[in-house]
């Protein structure tokens, strides 16, 4: 009963959807308020019947029916209850489910968070959003139906892959999705400005926080999903540029620059039409990696069912909703005007070289991510791109920008003064290299010209990003100087957030070590100054596993550091071994250890590893997007919004 | 009222479009190997699970067979793994070979998964791979009775591969003296 009524839920969704973009969208056009009234509602119905839509499915999960077919694929009556509700968005269908559900949020938070902005406006935004949906909801309704049932019913489910059976799947997609999905609400800005014919400056008020929280969430989510990535797969690694990593990165630099050039559009006028296309681009972004994902057009280690039938349904519906706003794009973009004046040297030239490196930065993940694609097409042979590639062409073309961003907050719009600029920061970049050689030196013993090279840029950007805080309160003589917008603020924090973002990818690639060792009971093994004593493997019991967990007692010289338990899964539903590291995570170092193989007698391979600073990758990131909900928080926006109810007449 | 700078977005979006339908219509796994039609490559290699036997091409004599390429480093071998179980259990001959892998990571594989093949070779320099036309892992070979390469599969094998394609060649070359 319950997977019926999450069935019909969907079918009713799906109605809302259509009414949602069909009358507000020809209200606006045909100047009819009744029809255009229909959005808010529509878009409020939406949003609960695809909760309970979602609320159904989960509930499937809890409730073990394994009559519906999703359910019984991908759960098992063993499965703790917190992976059973996770389990709801483990694989293709409850992940589109959710896909669909977040746009609907998204929609729902757009009808409830919009009373400044005009009936005329809003209801287009909508309309551009419920045409989304529609386009989702069938993918999900023809293809990709949660809700099949499997009669007669199986008496127990196939289970949950052990790789997702882990804290990351309640907490990475969820992120992940409200970041990709909520690029759709810029997007729609972006579509209803085109269409409306007034690309001015308000609408890029009005983008700038929606852009803001879902770039946060972006940015959680890819955060997280890293961290994830590390600790569960067992190789120590924290980025793989598998081609659903960079499905994820590539919207995430695009909306990095979205949110630049949304400032140079808001603040000076300038960039108009490019900022528009940025909108489009970051939500295309979004979708392709949807389609690169579930089509199985590339092979990658992220394992959704693969069907050819369901890309070519993503593949008209992306050509359809890309294709139609680019084609709006070149009719309607040519007739902006855009009237501002800028020096080279100004911060809108700073931001112009931020947006140019960023999207070319992207273009080479997209052609990275493509090109075993075009050689197969061309019928050139089959390869595969890694990690080298994208570590010679994508690190040339980030470091400027770590070199930018700390400048770019110091140049006032319009004209810059140089000489100024020079008086400002010209002791901070000797400072910033002997800082780097000096610690490289004292630190790790080495001199490396990477690591050198790396850290500058670091240090650099957390000098420079916090230099203006500190004149202010020089000048001013105490805290009353630092009375600073949440905007500023969020700025400053995510720059800083990239400087220790930074340093965690430098000190960590070059400095972390590794070691295999073939260990019995009793014998112990040293790593970059630990000693690891293995104490042994005893058989362990978990609610839907066996495992044998090792331990291994860590000790600095005298003083125990840490008891690990690393552990070796066996998942028998699955038939399934799963390996579980054990971290000892500190600011400083980590020390990850992990069982390899059985060998004779009992002797075990161990994998032992020390892996400094790495976790300043992930604060990096969670510091970059607290920096995007504060500028998000800026009280500015609120205010502007009612005025704007005085300015904006419906078009 | 067009102009080519705005038009530009929306044709290279055309573009991509247009490889990303040939990219789907296309069955990227089918790669045609000049080895079909010949005699598996010579070579003499070491078994896996017993260092000091070599292992030639008489091995194919007399009975059609599939020799898969893996490696334990090779994500897309652990997902095929389970249906070469399966294909074993069904009394399909497979010989594999461990591609540019550690004897100890390869062992430990088959000691996890389990073991389809009749025998494993062992290339850990990845040169017998080189003769072998070996592009990625995994790859399979249908091989026929003579000895004689008749079919090349690139990618995991999966229940429709073995169903259209794979399958039938073998029922078919079993008939044939």
């Amino acid at each position: 009963m319950i997977a019926e009524a999450g069935h019909l839920a969907l079918i009713f969704a799906l109605l809302m959807a259509a009414l949602q973009a069909v009358f507000p969208l020809a209200g606006a056009t045909l100047g009819m308020p009744a029809w255009v009234g229909v959005a808010r509602p529509a878009a409020r119905a939406q949003s609960l019947f695809l909760l309970i839509a979602f609320g159904c499915l989960v509930q499937s999960f809890v409730d073990n029916d394994f009559s519906v077919l999703y359910v019984a694929e991908h759960s098992n009556s063993a499965l703790p209850l917190f992976y059973r509700i996770a389990a709801t968005w483990g694989a293709h269908e409850g992940s589109v489910l959710l896909w669909a559900t977040i746009l609907g949020l998204w929609a729902g938070a757009v009808s409830l968070f919009s009373r400044g902005l005009s009936e005329v406006f809003v209801a287009r935004v909508l309309g551009v959003l419920g045409l989304v949906s529609v386009g989702i909801l069938l993918f999900i309704l023809f293809t990709s139906n949660p809700f099949e049932r499997l009669l007669p019913a199986p008496l127990d489910g196939r289970d949950l892959n052990p790789l997702l059976q882990d804290f990351g799947l309640a907490v990475h997609p969820p992120m992940l999705y409200m970041g990709y999905v909520g690029m759709a609400v810029p997007f729609s800005f972006a579509i209803a400005a085109l269409l409306s014919g007034s690309l001015d400056i308000a609408w890029a008020r009005w983008s700038r926080p929606w852009t803001l929280v879902a770039w946060a969430f972006l940015t959680l989510g890819i955060t997280l999903g890293s961290w994830w990535a590390y600790y569960e797969l067992g190789w120590g690694g924290w980025w793989f540029w598998d081609p659903v990593e960079n499905a994820s990165f590539m919207p995430w630099l695009m909306a990095t620059a979205l949110i630049h050039s949304l400032a140079v559009t808001e603040k000076r006028g300038a960039f108009k039409a490019w900022t528009v296309l940025l909108a489009i681009f970051a939500f295309s972004l979004s979708l392709l990696g949807m389609f690169l994902v579930r089509s199985g057009i590339l092979v990658s280690v992220h394992a959704f069912a693969n069907d050819p039938e369901r890309g070519l349904f993503i593949l008209i519906f992306l050509g359809l909703v890309i294709g139609g706003s680019l084609l709006l794009y070149a009719l309607r973009a040519p007739t902006v005007k855009d009237h501002a004046r800028f020096h080279w040297f100004s911060r809108e030239s700073l931001l112009l070289l931020n947006n140019v490196l960023l999207v070319i930065a992207c273009a080479s993940v997209l052609l990275g991510t493509l090109y075993p694609l075009v050689l197969d097409a061309l019928g050139l042979g089959k390869i595969s791109v890694g990690p080298p590639y994208f570590g010679s062409v994508f690190t040339p073309l980030t470091a400027p920008l770590f070199l930018l961003a700390g400048i770019g907050p110091l140049v006032a719009w319009r004209q810059g003064n140089p000489s100024r600029l020079w008086r400002q920061v010209r002791w901070l970049i000797p400072l910033s290299i002997v800082a780097a050689v000096v610690l490289t030196v004292l630190w790790f013993d080495i001199g490396q010209i990477a690591t050198v090279a790396g850290l500058s840029c670091a240090f650099w950007l957390a000098t420079t990003s916090l230099l203006p805080l500190w004149q202010r309160f020089r000048h001013r003589k105490g805290l009353g100087g630092l009375r600073q917008p949440l905007g500023y603020y969020g700025m400053t924090l995510a720059h800083f957030g990239l400087a220790v973002f930074l340093v965690g990818v430098t000190v960590s690639n070059h400095f972390s070590i590794e070691k295999t060792v073939r260990l019995e009971t009793g014998e112990s093994a040293t790593l970059g100054g630990y000693t690891f004593l293995f104490e042994g493997v005893r058989e362990i019991e978990g609610p839907n596993y066996t495992a044998r967990e090792g331990l291994f007692t860590v000790s600095d010289g005298d003083r125990i550091t840490a008891r690990l338990r690393p552990q070796k899964r066996f998942y028998p539903v699955q038939r399934n071994v799963m390996t579980e590291a054990a971290i000892d995570p500190s600011l400083a170092r980590d020390i990850y250890v992990a069982l390899g193989e059985s060998l004779e007698g009992d002797a075990w391979s161990v994998r032992l590893y020390v892996k400094p600073a790495i976790r300043w990758i992930w604060l990096g990131g969670l510091l970059m997007m607290t920096g995007g909900f504060l500028a998000a928080a800026d009280r500015r926006y609120r205010l502007t919004v009612k005025d704007e109810t005085i300015v904006t007449t419906p078009a | 009222m067009f102009k080519l700078k705005f038009i530009l977005p929306l044709a290279l979006f055309f573009a991509l479009v247009i490889l990303l339908a040939v990219g789907l219509r296309l069955n990227p796994r089918e790669v045609p190997s000049p080895l079909v039609g010949r005699p598996a490559p010579a070579f003499t290699l070491p078994s896996l699970l017993k260092p000091e036997q070599s292992i030639t091409p008489d091995i194919f004599q007399g009975r059609v067979s599939l020799f898969n390429v893996w490696a334990s480093w090779c994500v897309a071998c652990r997902q095929e793994h389970p249906y070469l179980m399966q294909l074993a259990r069904e009394g399909v001959t497979l010989y594999g070979l461990d591609y540019k892998d550690t004897r100890e990571a390869g062992l430990g594989w088959l000691d996890k998964l389990g073991n389809p093949y009749r025998q494993v070779l062992f290339d850990e320099s990845g040169k017998a791979g080189i003769d072998w036309g070996v592009y990625g892992v995994p790859e399979t070979f249908v091989i026929d009775k003579q000895g004689i390469i008749r079919y090349k599969h690139i990618g995991p094998i999966t229940p429709k591969d073995w169903e259209e394609k794979i399958g039938p060649l073998v029922r078919y070359l079993e008939k044939q003296p």
